[in-house]
């Protein structure tokens, strides 16, 4: 469905991302993992068209989409969240789903003036659609909420619901168990499955909550220092000496046992949660 | 002051709130809806006063012009004349964001205000253009004047609805979230170049219609009626204080700020000769006062915009 091939996104001097080819198959729900700093995010970016690729090229359903622009992936079924929440914060949050649908009628200037009828019409059915959404999602009681007012929480479960909103094909949510509390994550991670499962989504996880990437994900790729480490199942990629050490840093004889225990490398995770929280 | 004067006065008020009115429902939908700094609106006006001037006015020689055609036609050229202006000046300037869009626009209407200055052939530079007709300018002073206040009270009534409309539309919505946070709207598939200059060109129509008001209440136009301190700064300060975002709030700035503006005047001229000419800059600071009290207790003005808009009920 995507395919990434040899990608490469230097600012200046300095290579985020390194030379990046995997792919994505359909129906997939594909882990990205690595530290802080692997390139992970800006990989989204350029996946995305937010950014443009120093090199290599990037096939969505058999075609060539390494320029186009973020807009015209979206047409093409490519949606993106970001991972610092980016709701339209004036907006209510059933506004925020609303604008979502592609091709409205009433987004044309002049509809609203000779043809309000069908604008009517387009709006009535989208309402539906975004409300049905909000049930999906649990939020219904903030319907009429500025998005602004939201929680970190809520405002990561509006980011999956804008996805709702369209007929996407792949999905790339970035990091959308970060700052949500453990009920909500058990509830984002049911919802991504039925997503998957039920209306056929594709997605591609960047997640730093390994227990999330550990239930949701088949297969996993490990970055680090913008190369693709590894790709497998999570528990092979999980024990793979390559990925411990791109988390914990060189191993040295007795430290590179006790760093394969897990608890350790949940320590780190967390510090560095902590550190980009800051 | 006799009763009539008053009443005379206040009816030229109220043709000039209107007009500046205008200004601000079409600063409102660059900036409230859109987020567009655009500190060129005196460049606007001026192309729509010129346009509809010269469409409408009697021949001269040595200058274009001379087509005498109807004031609804000169009205039209405004409005289109703004637009298209506004249409190479988007597509450049739209590509800097806020401060420096205000930077470029305002470069933009010094540029007009010069192109006006110094080209006869077109816009008769210092002398102006002068004869241009006045709908029902051959009545009598107060009749004609309530007339033209009539006319005026009708064009933002027109614009005010067809600018709800809008607003309240799937149009003005994808508008909102552009202005929130363009990286999310470009995900969600929105063209923003296009969609922003769109709002731009809007906005510049509106202002265009303003201009053609203005010129043909005055019935002449020169470079320096069109002073970018009042057709600039005070209209952005009716939009700030008003409430941008809101249609209504931009109408409601232009009534508040031109009433402190015009009446500060009147009362700083009533005292002694001496005192009066450096009395008549309090009006600057009292608007000033009245943003800041306004800023303070009310940030999002007067009337802010409003929450949870409903489409299609």
């Amino acid at each position: 469905m995507l395919e990434l091939d040899n990608i490469v996104k230097a600012f200046g001097g300095f290579r985020a991302v390194d030379g990046c080819t995997f792919s994505v198959n359909k129906g997939e729900i594909l882990g990205l993992v690595g530290p802080n700093g692997a390139g992970k995010t800006t990989l989204f970016g350029v996946i995305a068209g937010a950014l443009q690729p120093t090199s290599g090229t990037i096939r969505f359903l058999g075609e060539d989409v390494t320029h186009l622009s973020t807009d015209a992936l979206f047409h093409k079924g490519l949606v993106r969240t970001f991972q610092i929440p980016h709701e339209f914060h004036r907006l209510t949050v059933l506004e925020n789903l609303m604008m979502v649908p592609p091709n409205q009628p009433g987004e044309n200037l002049f509809a609203n003036w000779l043809a309000w009828g069908k604008v009517r019409a387009c709006e009535e059915e989208v309402r539906a659609r975004a409300v049905e959404t909000l049930a999906f999602l649990e939020l219904t009681h903030v319907t009429e909420e500025r998005a602004g007012n939201l929680s970190g929480g809520q405002k990561k479960l509006l980011e999956l619901g804008r996805t709702m909103m369209t007929d996407a094909k792949l999905v790339l949510l970035d990091e959308p168990a970060a700052g949500v509390n453990r009920t909500l994550l058990r509830k984002l991670e049911e919802k991504i499955q039925i997503l998957n499962r039920e209306r056929g989504y594709t997605f591609i996880l960047i997640e730093h909550d390994m227990e999330m990437i550990e239930k949701l994900c088949q297969p996993v790729v490990c970055m680090a220092e913008g190369k693709v480490l590894i790709q497998g199942d999570f528990h092979t990629v999980r024990s793979d000496p390559r990925v411990l050490e791109a988390y914990l840093g060189e191993p040295a004889g007795a430290e590179r046992e006790q760093a394969q225990h897990d608890p350790h490398i949940e320590e780190v995770r967390e510090q560095e949660l902590h550190k980009e929280d800051l | 002051m006799e009763l009539i004067g008053l009443a005379n006065y206040a009816i030229f008020m109220g043709i000039l709130i209107g007009i500046y009115a205008l200004l601000a429902l079409g600063l409102n939908i660059q900036w409230g809806l859109t987020g567009l700094f655009n500190a060129g609106i005196a460049g606007f006006f001026a192309v729509g006063a010129y346009a509809s001037a010269i469409i409408t006015s009697p021949h001269v020689a040595g200058r274009v012009g001379g087509f005498e055609l109807p004031i609804v036609v000169g009205w039209m050229g405004a409005i289109v004349f703004a637009g298209l202006i506004a249409w190479p000046i988007g597509k450049v300037c739209l590509r800097f964001r806020s401060d420096y869009l205000a930077i470029a626009t305002i470069g933009v209407a010094e540029i007009i205000r010069l192109v006006i200055k110094s080209e006869d052939w077109l816009t008769g530079s210092s002398r102006g253009i002068t004869g241009i007709p006045r709908p029902f300018g051959e009545l009598d002073y107060v009749a004609s004047q309530l007339a033209y206040l009539g006319l005026v009270i009708a064009a933002v009534a027109v614009v005010y609805f067809l600018l709800e409309r809008q607003l309240k539309s799937p149009w003005g919505r994808m508008m909102r979230a552009i202005r929130d946070n363009e990286a999310a709207a470009a995900a969600m598939g929105k063209q923003i170049e296009a969609r922003r200059l769109q709002a731009f060109i809007f906005g510049a129509a509106v202002m265009g219609l303003a201009g053609a008001l203005f010129v043909h209440f005055n019935r002449s136009i020169t470079p320096e009626a069109i002073d970018p301190m009042i057709a600039t700064f005070l209209i952005w300060i009716m939009l700030i204080l008003g409430g941008s975002g809101n249609n209504r709030g931009a109408i409601l700035g232009a009534i508040v700020i031109w009433l402190l503006w015009s009446v500060s005047e009147m009362i700083t001229d009533r005292l002694p000769t001496d005192v009066a000419l450096q009395a008549k800059y309090i009006r600057i600071f009292v608007v000033g006062l009245a943003l800041q009290l306004v800023l303070r207790f009310r940030p999002e003005g007067i009337l802010p915009e409003e929450q949870a808009r409903q489409t299609a009920r």
